[in-house]
């Protein structure tokens, strides 16, 4: 149900139309962080304010919405803001990657291949790829207006130096249409060819940086790399102990303490509709639904 | 003493930098004022005088980090001479990172310190599109050599290293991509003398190997005497004397310049 007390999708129109805004420029100029107000939301920071505001200025009553946290559907971060946006839009919720209109994620591209017509809205927590390395916000402005990128690849060098290879595994800084230098977020770097010519639209919210940017479908995204140490999209060297895929990122699972472990499909829809089609891992049981079926 | 000596070349003809009329004020106080002088391909110009009159200004507006109010500073680009004053941001800043080099007083200004030496070493490389780490790395290497530092430190932080390897490490940090020009500022303050020493030595024989032209701002006539071919004395913002470094030491004209000369302690 509806609260009547809030406005649609919580925030009031004008801020909506300020969020839209930024969204519009952020897809004009793809990779740009847009700079915008960021309200206070009935969450902590860390939680997805940005994503969450994203999300509730795209949203309409007719959007079928999905949220997940690290690929899970079921998650308190997933739950939360899945709750939130029921109680204030009134939407419909799905689990299902290919019935979403809308998915807000955090961290994780889903494994079903996004479609034309669909919206991911990202969690941002820092959006500024040169952070680390560089400290001055206006420097590092600057360093994106003249694309002075020279700094991205000494955190690659650094990381080869320390480790030998390109140990960087998570927010792994991408190329937008051979212009400016992206985070893409924490995803896992796995995620990292799902972002390059997708058709879905792809929008990034940080609430607290107050930064929105995007990527419209089918952008070409290229993540950095060296020419002797080339860019490789890792994972886990398992199946999916529950469903069997090979081709699925994982989660590691401890699942006790002589030493024993599970890898998991991270993305849950994914792994889930992988069972109800009869695909079985090695720890993986047949559902109850199955049992019905046969 | 040194031009002398050195061969002159077709393009010595030309000055490598023109600085014409240079101006910086600071409100109603002056920074440096009305500052001309050329400087040629292969020559080290020292520019000496007490704290506050004008030298780190002048380098400053020379340099592009501050904006001269008059004047223009006239580099010798290789698509030619072109005012740096007027020319767009961007391409000042892409110039600072090839044809320029800088060096800071305080390392801490000019390197990374949570960056390894190899990084730190390698930064204006990858600026400049090297995107081979093998390659990168083998220069670096070679680096640190010519500055004389081992090289099975290229991977530890500057932190870990000591003040006069620190500056040496932002020398070769400066000189990787083989500028033409480099400003320095102060480079042998803060490090006792032995180091000092050590530090001329190598800055000399590297600006003779590589015929480079720097502008040195110091107080140390020592470090004038040793590394520059031309002095220039500053006084309230005004140059007040310049000429041959032996000539304007051993012979000073301007009651000023007679006083700074004299207020060194002869050993």
């Amino acid at each position: 149900m509806t609260d009547q007390a809030y406005n649609f999708a919580y925030l009031d129109e004008q801020t909506k139309r300020m969020i839209r805004r930024a969204i519009l420029k952020g897809i004009a100029v793809p990779g740009y962080q847009v700079p915008f107000a960021s309200r206070e939301m009935p969450m902590p920071y860390g939680w997805g304010t940005g994503g969450v505001q994203v999300t509730a200025a795209c949203l309409t009553p007719d959007d079928t919405l999905k949220v997940i946290d690290q690929g899970a559907d079921d998650t308190t971060n997933a739950v939360s803001i899945r709750k939130f946006f029921q109680r204030t839009a009134g939407v419909a919720v799905t689990e299902a990657t290919v019935d979403a209109s809308i998915i807000q994620t955090r961290h994780r591209i889903p494994e079903a291949a996004l479609t034309e017509g669909q919206i991911l809205v990202y969690q941002v927590p820092i959006p500024e790829p040169l952070r680390f390395l560089e400290p001055r916000e206006t420097e590092t402005r600057k360093m994106h207006e003249l694309e002075e990128y020279g700094l991205m690849h000494v955190k690659l060098y650094e990381d080869i130096a320390r480790h030998g290879t390109i140990a960087t595994s998570y927010a792994y800084p991408v190329k937008v249409e051979g212009r400016y230098v992206m985070d893409p977020s924490p995803i896992p770097k796995f995620d990292n060819p799902k972002l390059s010519d997708n058709p879905a639209i792809q929008l990034f919210g940080a609430g607290r940086e107050q930064r929105i940017y995007a990527l419209p479908p089918h952008t070409h995204v290229v993540s950095l790399d060296f020419d002797d140490h080339p860019f490789v999209a890792s994972k886990a060297d398992h199946d999916c102990d529950l469903c069997g895929a090979p081709e699925s990122y994982l989660d590691e699972v401890i699942t006790d303490d002589q030493g024993g472990r599970m890898f998991v499909c991270s993305d849950t829809d994914f792994c889930q509709s992988r069972r109800a089609a009869g695909h079985v891992g090695r720890l993986g049981q047949q559902t109850p639904t199955m049992e019905a079926a046969q | 003493m040194t031009t002398a000596i050195r061969t002159l070349t077709a393009d010595t003809d030309r000055p490598l930098l023109q600085v014409q009329g240079l101006s910086k004020y600071y409100g109603n106080r002056i920074g440096c004022a009305d500052v001309s002088f050329d400087l040629f391909p292969g020559e080290v110009m020292g520019i000496v005088g007490e704290s506050g009159s004008g030298k780190s200004t002048l380098l400053s507006c020379l340099a592009g980090h501050m904006p001269p109010d008059k004047g223009r500073v006239i580099f010798d680009t290789a698509a030619g001479p072109r005012d740096t004053v007027t020319m767009a941001e961007a391409e000042r800043r892409r110039m600072a990172r090839t044809d320029w080099a800088f060096v800071h007083q305080n390392p801490r200004d000019g390197l990374r310190m949570g960056v390894s030496a190899g990084g730190n070493v390698g930064e204006r490389l990858m600026a400049i599109g090297a995107r081979h780490y093998g390659d990168i790395r083998a220069t670096a290497t070679d680096w640190l050599g010519r500055v004389e530092i081992a090289a099975d430190r290229i991977d530890d932080r500057p932190r870990a290293f000591s003040g006069g390897m620190q500056q040496r490490l932002q020398i070769a940090r400066n000189l990787v991509t083989g500028p033409r020009l480099v400003f320095m500022d102060e480079p042998t303050g803060g490090l006792d003398v032995s180091v000092q020493a050590r530090l001329l030595d190598l800055l000399r024989g590297l600006v003779r190997e590589m015929g480079l032209s720097v502008i040195i701002v110091t107080h140390d006539l020592a470090v004038v005497r040793l590394l520059a071919d031309r002095l220039m004395v500053m006084k309230g913002g005004h140059v007040v004397e310049q000429g041959l470094t032996d000539q304007v030491l051993d012979d000073p004209q301007h009651a000023y310049t007679q006083l700074l000369v004299s207020s060194v302690l002869q050993v």
